[in-house]
């Protein structure tokens, strides 16, 4: 078996009174394609920013590839292999595709050459995986949602992850639009990344993942392969009540 | 090295430009004028590093600068310390000063930042107020050395310094702008988070871009008493300088280290001729009301003004 | 210092701290609920101020003045919120920068405007309470603040009670914590929000005229104010009514003390300085979420 690329280990999150991660514990192994679901407000997005990051967990721990990132920056992990893309995309709206591009291939890839044409190449390169080569010197106002996601998926990309965490990439997408992202997620998988994917879309899940985790409340309800958990009593508590 | 020929070409034309026009101009007005536009060219390139690079708003210029001229002050009258050694204080303290308000306030939003700003300026001024070795409120006077062998007057060679600094802090401001820096900044100006998790290290960027803006503010400041023969808090640290180092970035455009360069000039020389016809309250509610005007009309300055026209003007 | 000096010292803070947190009332629900970078909110105070020294020229007593400016204000504040609605908050990313830019133009507008209409020297105003002290056992009490911290309490307490028992007033903190719950249930958030500013803003004319009462003001005073009036909305735990009350007081006790031990020169420091403190330690404030 693979070895374990992330360990979340008893991990607690609170905002004032209210306890939005229980005691969360799970592991991802290298090259595996991990699902998570959980109705709105389990906390999904809350594991995925203390996994990053972006918040800081109240109780716990995280490592990754061996080292324990608990309390290291989110740039700091994003330079040890861990992206995301987020739930709502977020472009860096005064700057072209390309530019978006450059940013994490400068700061986590380290390509800063002097010859900006070199930079310029590789994050056309990028885009180009992902169709938006021919638009690469267009601002992000004119995109369309889905190439919103896209393009936050070829920036989470360019960082060169060894970790790659989709948080709700398929939202909002025709079923046209869900199969071609699954394409390219399940192209990125055979070539060695690691994929931990929400998704609320249950065809995109079961497609998808090797492994499903149930979120619900801030804990984890269930765990097994996609044939299990769709059987798993819980789950279908969960989504179709008692 | 090829982006820089065009630049570098220019910067000297302008510094050997600087050098005849103080031997040839007989009126010293001229040069008094062009010193206070190239110090806020100074000024206004400096503010642009952090407001403009990475959207975070100095309110507090005008204690920057006047701790510059402070400090060049205080050498002054401690033990008559030439001006490189004013300029290299002035920028370490006031690089200081941008460090440790950024240490304070940038890890929250930036209105906090803001208002830090702001308390430096009346802490500062304060300080300055109660300090009888640099004067007090009564001001000090300060003696201009002799000047050096080229030129006519110390005033003349302070015009062809400034002008140097200038042509510094636009440099610099550039090279923070095209290179990877500057699109470090621009993302954390356009969304933290993202740029964060896209491997930017944003509170060492931020400190960087504060640091930086708060050095070259000393540095514009600290010629000054020597330019005024005279020192004293209410017009050191006078409100102008906080609203014009914001305004003339705001209205030139902040995205270009051009912006600040135009805004500079351009309010600079206005500032000149109202102040002189009408009052100096009056030049300060212009500038208000430029700047208000600005904010909501025109967002991107001068520059984004005229890049629209002229893509406009291509379509036709 | 002595044991007496102390407890005078702390008196006059109390008195101090209500007149700082009814002058600050005002920003807890514009930047501590609504979340503008109203950064006029001090310099909107001086205007109330020289409001209340105009009509004084009139006769009429300056919280008389206050009481009849504030539909002015609050009108006022319908429309500023409207067009800073409008113009920044519906545009996205770089509005950040340039609210704040905007609010600061308008500060400095306001105040050069007040230069130029009425000087640079202090101007005060007269009343039957200002100018005489009040004798609570060995210490003495100036009237006026008395007057002040009174009028504060009714102030706080009637805007915390507005907050939590209306309709509309829950709605201002509904819409704080949540816009699109409160849009789903039918309210709109932009005029309640609009709604919710005038009122922050109609609190500045009383409050401004509380200022000129407390003190001559000169139109530079706002610069002051804006450490005041954050450090208390602050530390309040942003949106906090009972907090701003026990944040006021807590600055208001520190500065007197520090006026006491050092001095006056140091004590518009003392603001600015536990500003800082609080945005180091504990940025959230005393109630904050």
């Amino acid at each position: 078996m693979n070895p374990i690329l992330l360990r979340v280990d008893a991990v607690t999150k609170r905002f004032g009174g209210f306890v939005a991660l229980s005691d969360v514990s799970l592991t991802v192994r290298s090259g595996e394609r991990l699902g998570i679901i959980g109705p709105n407000g389990s906390g999904k997005t809350t594991l995925i920013n203390c996994i990053c990051g972006a918040l800081a967990s109240d109780g716990g721990s995280i490592g990754f590839d061996g080292i324990d990132v608990t309390r290291l920056a989110a740039h700091r992990r994003a330079r040890l292999g861990i992206a995301r893309s987020f739930q709502v995309p977020r472009p860096f709206s005064s700057m072209t595709l390309a530019e978006n591009i450059a940013v994490p291939l400068e700061y986590v890839a380290h390509r800063r050459s002097l010859h900006r044409a070199d930079v310029s190449t590789e994050a056309r390169a990028i885009l180009a995986q992902m169709g938006l080569a021919d638009r690469a010197d267009a601002s992000t106002a004119t995109l369309t949602q889905v190439d919103l996601r896209k393009l936050e998926l070829a920036r989470a990309l360019a960082a060169r992850p060894r970790l790659l965490i989709l948080d709700e990439v398929m939202a909002g997408l025709s079923p046209v639009e869900v199969d071609e992202m699954l394409g390219i997620v399940l192209d990125l998988s055979r070539q060695g990344v690691t994929i931990v994917m929400i998704e609320h879309i249950m065809r995109a899940i079961m497609r998808f993942s090797e492994r499903v985790v149930c979120l619900d409340a801030g804990r984890i309800m269930a765990e097994g392969t996609p044939a299990q958990i769709v059987q798993d009593p819980e789950v279908q508590r969960i989504y179709l009540g008692d | 090295m090829g982006r820089w020929t065009t630049f570098i070409v220019v910067a000297v034309a302008v510094l050997v430009a600087a050098l005849l026009l103080a031997r040839i101009v007989p009126n010293e007005y001229f040069f008094f004028a062009s010193y206070v536009v190239l110090q806020f060219i100074v000024l206004a390139t400096a503010w642009n590093i952090l407001g403009g690079y990475a959207g975070y708003v100095n309110f507090g210029s005008g204690a920057f600068f006047a701790a510059g001229a402070y400090t060049a002050v205080a050498l002054i009258k401690a033990f008559a310390a030439p001006l490189m050694i004013q300029l290299a204080a002035a920028a370490l303290v006031t690089g200081l000063m941008g460090f440790a308000i950024g240490a304070m306030t940038l890890r929250l939003r930036g209105i906090f930042f803001s208002i830090a700003t702001v308390a430096v300026a009346v802490i500062c001024e304060t300080v300055v107020f109660n300090w009888g070795f640099v004067g007090g409120a009564r001001g000090a006077t300060v003696l201009q050395p002799p000047a050096p062998a080229l030129f006519a007057s110390y005033a003349r060679m302070l015009f062809v310094v400034m002008t140097l600094l200038a042509v510094l802090a636009v440099a610099l401001a550039r090279y923070v702008e095209i290179s990877w820096i500057g699109r470090g900044l621009r993302a954390i100006r356009d969304n933290e988070e993202a740029a964060e998790s896209a491997g930017v290290p944003t509170l060492k960027l931020k400190l960087f871009a504060a640091t930086a803006s708060g050095a070259l503010m000393g540095i514009a400041g600290a010629p000054f008493p020597l330019y005024m023969s005279f020192i004293e808090p209410t017009s050191a640290f006078s409100l102008n300088y906080a609203v014009s180092a914001l305004a003339m970035p705001i209205i030139g455009g902040t995205a270009s280290w051009a912006g600040p360069v135009i805004g500079a000039v351009l309010l600079g020389s206005v500032q000149q001729v109202v102040t002189v016809t009408l009052s100096s309250e009056i030049n300060v509610l212009v500038l208000g009301v430029l700047l208000v005007a600005f904010v909501v009309a025109a967002p991107e300055g001068i520059l984004g003004l005229a890049r629209k026209l002229s893509a406009k003007a291509r379509v036709r | 210092m002595s044991f007496e000096l102390l407890g005078e010292a702390i008196i006059a803070g109390v008195l101090l701290g209500c007149f700082y947190a009814a002058v600050s009332v005002g920003l807890s629900v514009a930047f501590g609920l609504l979340d503008v970078p109203q950064i006029a909110h001090p310099a909107f105070l001086v205007l109330g101020a020289y409001g209340a020294y105009y009509l004084g020229g009139f006769g009429l007593d300056p919280l008389l003045a206050g009481v009849a400016l504030t539909p002015v204000f609050f009108l006022a504040g319908l429309a500023v919120y409207r067009f800073y609605h409008a113009t920044f908050e519906s545009r996205g990313t770089d509005a950040g920068l340039r609210g704040l830019a905007f609010f600061f133009g308008v500060a400095f507008i306001v105040e050069v405007a007040l230069i130029l209409s009425f000087g640079v020297d202090q101007r005060m105003v007269e009343a039957a309470y200002i100018g005489k002290s009040v004798s609570l056992g060995d210490v003495r009490l100036p009237m006026r603040m008395l007057v002040a911290f009174g009028v504060a309490l009714v102030l706080t307490a009637g805007l915390s009670l507005y907050l939590s028992s209306t309709f509309t007033g829950r709605a201002i903190k509904a819409v704080a914590q949540d816009q699109t719950a409160l849009a789903l249930m039918g309210a709109d958030p932009v005029r309640i929000k609009q709604w919710a500013f005038g009122i922050a803003t109609g609190t500045c004319a009383l409050a401004g005229a509380l200022l000129i009462i407390v003190a001559p003001v000169e139109p530079g005073l706002g610069r002051l104010y804006i450490g005041r009036t954050f450090c208390v909305a602050v530390l309040a735990g942003l949106g906090s009514m009972p907090g701003t009350l026990a944040a006021g007081i807590i600055l208001g006790v520190a500065e007197s003390i520090v006026l006491t031990s050092f001095g006056a020169s140091w004590a518009p420091a003392v603001a600015f300085g536990l500003l800082l403190l609080v945005l180091a330690i504990r940025p959230a404030g005393l109630f904050g979420r």
